[in-house]
């Protein structure tokens, strides 16, 4: 999108020029980058605590008689798993078994669902649900990404936070989902203990006029504002991917080593979009593996895009990579032959024509060292 | 943002220190803050020959790459070794210890052509 008028604005938008953003074009939106600096917002979450502005991922209703069950043909993992208040992982494929999105569902009533969907395919995603819906009436769903504005609250330090601010929140336990505070009406403030940084947090929803104000509430607290830079390394270290980078409509989430939040082991769950496709590529072999490398020596901050060569032949591309701040290794993932999935297997990247040695290893790359 | 005033500027933001016959370059004050925390620095080889106007070092931010373009024409006679082990150095003293590398101009007709501090202060919007 070169276009700048196009461009979507988040409704905290102020509060990051305030805060000093470097505002960049993201998957459509105008974001915040960074603030005080990637390394610093990256540790501050790894230490203490940090806040994202997350208002450009998308917030879909689902409720009605139907959901359960339209759920469950539209999505990987299963959903009736979920008690109330919990969320889950899950994916939503074509027929062919490739990625849509990567999303979370949370099971907010009976009936009714709260799904959180990524920023760049917002469009994408809803159209293709509208186009699933049945015709029968029996689901309702609601588009309420425009009325929310959301934050994540991620860090070791977010649960005490979280009850300086709001004492009277009945604070869900991990992947659950709960009233942020007593509201009524179409657009209810929601907490879930989720995140994208492999640190304890919570995402917090909020009506759209209420966002600054808890943004500026967070502040007062003491967290750190970090933009989408340290988001992206935080999430990397653990090995989360990215979709539109590590996952597409190219590749399946069994290529991905997203086998558990599919159905396809659970006897308990149907049939679903790309399920048939899912298990003939299992029964045929996966064709590529996304494999996590680390630089052997110290060399240029990983990226995506760089050539990754097997005794000097090209064997794939990595999709995402970082120079870890955590660990201080060039660190990435690609798509390579199963053959060379193998921890400990010596690879090459190249960077502007050199290349380094790289070693394949086992994610997380980054492991929260134990107390 | 610090503009030295016994230097010379690109308008791509190196800057160039004349000492005699050789030339020092590195990236100005205002560059290493727009580039943010640089964790990667590869300049030239010793010996390569450079020209103004074309990429003669790279360094890295966490979230990007930039090129880092020669001002002046001529050959590199010393690198920096200290970036390696120290690319924060560009950040801290861009104008001293963040140098970049050391150079023998081949042509002394593109040094007047580099912008004054007052002319680069301008670009800057300073």
């Amino acid at each position: 999108m070169s276009d700048p008028t196009l461009l979507k604005h988040s409704p905290l938008e102020a509060a990051h020029i305030a805060c000093g953003a470097r505002m960049v074009e993201f998957g459509g939106w105008f974001m915040p980058v960074q603030y005080s600096g990637i390394m610093d917002e990256h540790k501050a979450v790894r230490s203490a605590s940090g806040m994202f502005d997350i208002s450009h991922m998308g917030e879909v209703t689902v409720s009605g008689p139907g959901a359960l069950v339209w759920l469950e043909s539209l999505l990987t993992n299963r959903v009736g798993k979920l008690a109330v208040t919990r969320g889950q992982y899950t994916l939503m494929l074509d027929e062919k078994g490739g990625v849509i999105d990567d999303l979370i569902i949370y099971r907010t009533g009976e009936t009714s669902y709260f799904l959180v969907i990524n920023g760049a395919c917002r469009d994408l995603d809803l159209e293709w649900m509208h186009s699933h819906l049945p015709a029968d009436g029996s689901v309702a769903l609601e588009d309420q990404g425009n009325d929310y504005a959301a934050i994540a609250l991620q860090g070791p330090d977010s649960e005490k936070v979280l009850r300086s601010l709001f004492p009277s929140c009945d604070v869900p336990k991990r992947n659950g989902i709960a009233p942020l505070v007593d509201s009524e009406g179409a657009v209810p403030s929601l907490v879930a203990r989720t995140g994208y940084t492999g640190e304890d947090g919570f995402e917090l929803f909020v009506p759209v006029k209420a966002g600054i104000a808890l943004w500026e509430s967070l502040l007062s607290a003491g967290v750190k504002p970090c933009g989408l830079g340290s988001r992206d390394t935080l999430r990397l270290e653990m090995g989360y991917p990215l979709n539109g980078s590590d996952l597409s409509r190219e590749r399946t989430p069994l290529q991905a080593g997203l086998d558990k939040f599919t159905g396809i082991d659970d006897p308990e769950k149907g049939e679903f979009s790309g399920r048939k496709a899912l298990e003939q590529q299992r029964a045929g072999g996966l064709p590529s593996r996304l494999t996590p490398l680390k630089l052997s020596v110290s060399g240029p901050p990983l990226r995506s895009h760089y050539s990754v060569l097997a005794e000097g032949i090209a064997v794939g591309e990595t999709c995402s990579g970082a120079l870890s701040p955590s660990l201080g290794e060039g660190i990435a993932m690609a798509y390579l032959p199963p053959a060379l999935h193998s921890p400990g297997t010596s690879l090459e990247i190249e960077v502007r024509g050199r290349r380094y040695p790289a070693t394949v290893t086992t994610l997380p790359f980054y492991k929260k060292p134990t107390l | 943002m610090n503009v030295p005033a016994d230097l010379r500027y690109a308008k791509t933001h190196e800057w160039i220190r004349v000492e005699g016959d050789t030339v020092t370059v590195g990236i100005t004050d205002h560059a290493q803050a727009e580039l943010t925390d640089i964790v990667y620095a590869e300049p030239p080889k010793v010996g390569a020959e450079v020209k103004a106007g074309a990429t003669a070092a790279v360094v890295e931010s966490v979230k990007a790459a930039s090129d880092i373009y020669s001002p002046l024409s001529g050959t590199v006679t010393e690198v920096n070794e200290e970036l390696s082990g120290n690319p924060a150095l560009l950040n801290t003293d861009p104008f001293g210890q963040g140098w970049i590398y050391r150079m023998k101009s081949s042509d002394a007709a593109e040094i007047s052509a580099l912008l004054t501090p007052e002319a680069y202060s301008a670009q800057i919007g300073q």
